[in-house]
């Protein structure tokens, strides 16, 4: 149902609609990423578009239930910031984050378990969506506490530094996520520390339904960065290559002891903020100017015009993803659900079954 | 043997711990060069260096993330929060990400966060807080607060080693009042989730901890002129804590008086008291008490805070209630 507004509640400003962003064939081009590390980037993004479809399909079928949260509109952005990553580097990522998850390792089969809240997946149905990150991986499992994972990955930063590894840390944040305190603590003492961290503001115009007009007062979010005493700039966050460029010279800057960076990626959330969400409040002429940028779209339409693949291998890739994808999704649903009574196992590493206390229900029957 | 401080102890077995293992390092405001608030990490700059003594900027939020996301990558940080009362502005990072990592995802997160818990010291409202209850009803958090030397310095070597976020209550009270003899190597370890029989008796259970133990000695002592013989039992751990040795000793004297410092409501007294009541109802011969403090911020004035706190003569007025049944 569409919003009824009084003349005395006249709706947020909308964000600006904006003028097309600057497009990558500005990067130098040494600067630009070979051929195949294009047709890689690709992959991801498509994997991630794929992937995110697939959910939110399974979402309106009832087989996915609570917050689901896409990335979709954010591929590029998030294939982006992790696809110069090494091995050794850690990422800290949020809910937008797909691409992210699946260029640093999670396979989809591990994410279809997660959000079916299969017993073989990472939290084994303790937790759900995107909060995905073994021990031992270099992918740390977010919490949905919004700027919560910022300290998080400084503490990261600076343990990795303290055992004497150069790991770089890659983390994102809404923009609305960053007008929380954790965020400006976390971007200070990194600063102060000089630690190697990469501060990524997954800038999507809106958080929930709050658009950035009400979010903050400032120019730009990077501008923020000059009062840490950090680099900072702005990304179009829908141009795969030149979010690329700014991560590698992020991590550059990292490794050479400079500090932290903070980037800006300027892109649009180009669905509800979650599924149950019509987003109505996004104005019609903001939701189509955004649409131009596709950012899978923006890529492949790259690919061609470079030789690189054509329009009939955009098509084939497009199938047989969606054929491993479907089978993927068959297998995770058909796994196990968790049992009941591993509800309350594992809130600790070490406990001694002497410590609990009887909670009395299991003197009443009702333990499963 | 020489007696050492409360206070010191905490400081020798950050020292003995950091000395042990590489991994432990120390991260708070002030806790440099300054050595601390209350002068528990002096020295230890110039003993480990800056990496292993990690002053920050005024954030808890961030002190308690940061110490998260060390631990998760194998370090073992020990956080001094510079008054438990600040505990507040870092409860977030505490409850929610330290406490759930190995519930969602298996993953351990070994650090201790010390808090400087307390009355009794003309604190007033902000620096006298008792936040015990709020992390024992917090899932992934282990609480420990010790009443002695020896405790304190073998209950912090052991939340060090411990795999699982800790929360450390040191009490201010009894930081330079408080001494005792220390032991050395291993022997100085204690268990987590393990109470001390403070006093053994045969008419009454006395359950409490940190502040509350110098105070119930001391009723005990007085009581036991009058042929009243308390048992006077320091939890030392409030999560998990020892309800075994709890229900023994009420099974044996068939009365208990729970004393906390801290305020009533939801107040970790409460939950000694609804367990003994559920599982121990049987051997019990008078209600159960709790001498607790009002359930109001604590004052700074002396008289008022006299008023609040828990002592000696409340403890001694509540054992002769129960002694009547
Ligand atoms: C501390 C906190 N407050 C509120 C929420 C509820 N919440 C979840 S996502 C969200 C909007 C986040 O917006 P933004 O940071 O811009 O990220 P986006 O979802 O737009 O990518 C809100 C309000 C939360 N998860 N955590
Ligand atoms: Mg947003």
């Amino acid at each position: 149902m569409p919003r009824r507004m009084s003349a005395d509640y006249p709706p947020h400003p909308a964000p600006p609609v904006l003028p097309p962003p600057p497009l990558g064939a500005s990067l130098p081009a040494e600067r630009w990423p070979s051929p195949d590390e294009l047709l890689a980037i690709h992959r991801s993004m498509l994997r991630a578009r794929l992937v995110e479809e697939r959910i939110v399909e399974l979402y309106r079928q009832n087989r996915i239930t609570g917050g689901c949260y896409s990335g979709i509109g954010n591929e590029a952005t998030a294939v982006g910031i992790a696809f110069p990553m090494h091995n050794e580097d850690v990422l800290v990522p949020t809910h937008r984050d797909m691409g992210a998850h699946l260029v640093r390792g999670h396979s989809a089969l591990e994410v279809f378990r997660q959000y079916f809240k299969r017993a073989s997946s990472q939290t084994g149905g303790k937790d759900s969506g995107l909060h995905l990150g073994r021990e031992g991986s270099n992918i740390v499992g977010m919490i949905s506490h919004l700027a919560h994972m910022l300290p998080v990955a400084v503490g990261v930063a600076l343990a990795e530094r303290q055992k004497g590894n150069p790991a770089f840390v890659v983390t994102t944040v809404g923009d609305g996520a960053s007008s929380l305190g954790d965020f400006h603590e976390s971007l200070n003492f990194a600063a102060v520390q000089k630690l190697p961290v990469l501060f990524v503001i997954e800038n999507n115009q809106y958080a929930y339904s709050t658009p950035i007009t009400l979010q903050y007062a400032c120019e730009r979010l990077s501008d923020r960065a000059k009062g840490y005493g950090m680099f900072g700039e702005d990304v179009d966050g829908t141009d795969v290559v030149l979010v690329v460029d700014a991560a590698r010279r992020a991590r550059e800057r990292g490794m050479r002891g400079e500090g932290p960076t903070l980037l800006n990626a300027v892109t649009m959330r180009m669905r509800g903020h979650s599924e149950h969400d019509d987003f109505k409040y996004v104005p019609k002429a903001l939701f189509e100017a955004w649409s131009a940028y596709d950012p899978l779209l923006r890529l492949e339409k790259r690919l061609v015009e470079q030789h690189l693949a054509t329009t009939a291998d955009l098509e084939r890739w497009r199938e047989a993803l969606g054929i491993e994808l479907d089978r993927a999704v068959d297998e995770a649903w058909a796994e196990p659900e968790p049992a009941g009574a591993e509800a309350a196992r594992d809130v600790y590493r070490r406990w001694d079954e002497s410590w609990t206390p009887p909670t009395g229900a299991e003197r009443w029957g009702s333990s499963s | 043997m020489s007696e050492t401080t409360y206070i010191e102890a905490i400081r020798l077995a950050m020292i003995e711990e950091m000395e042990r293992d590489q991994s432990v390092f120390l991260i708070g405001e002030d806790i440099g060069h300054f050595g601390g608030a209350f002068k528990a990490t002096q020295g230890l700059l110039e003993r480990f260096g800056k990496e292993r003594v990690v002053d920050t900027p005024i954030a808890e939020a961030l002190i308690m993330g940061v110490s998260v996301g060390a631990a998760i990558r194998g370090l073992r940080p020990v956080a001094e929060m510079q008054f438990a009362d600040f505990v507040t502005c870092g409860f977030s990072q505490l409850v929610e990400n330290a406490g759930t990592f190995h519930y969602r995802l298996k993953v351990s997160v070994p650090m201790v966060v010390r808090l400087p818990s307390g009355g009794g010291v003309g604190g007033g409202p902000y620096h006298s807080r008792n936040p015990e209850a709020w992390f024992c009803h917090a899932p992934g958090l282990k609480v420990v607060a010790p009443a002695t030397a020896a405790d304190a310095h073998g209950l912090l070597k052991s939340a060090i080693r411990d795999p699982d976020p800790v929360v450390f209550l040191e009490q201010k009270w009894l930081y330079r009042r408080e001494k005792g003899v220390l032991q050395s190597g291993d022997d100085a370890l204690v268990p987590l989730g393990k109470a001390r029989v403070a006093r053994e008796g045969r008419h009454l259970t006395l359950v409490t901890y940190a502040n509350g133990v110098p105070m119930a000695v001391e009723a005990a002592d007085r009581l036991r002129a009058q042929g009243i013989e308390i048992e006077v039992i320091d939890l030392r751990s409030l999560a998990p804590w020892d309800h075994q040795t709890v229900l023994a000793s009420v099974e044996k004297t068939g009365r208990l008086l729970v004393l906390s410092e801290a305020t009533r409501t939801g107040s970790f007294a409460s939950e000694v008291a609804a367990h003994v009541a559920e599982l121990g109802f049987e051997s019990l011969d008078a209600p159960i008490l709790r001498v607790t403090a009002p359930d109001a911020p604590t004052p700074s004035e002396k008289n008022l805070e006299a008023y609040f706190r828990p002592n000696t003569e409340k403890l001694v007025d509540a054992v002769s209630v129960l002694m009547r049944y």
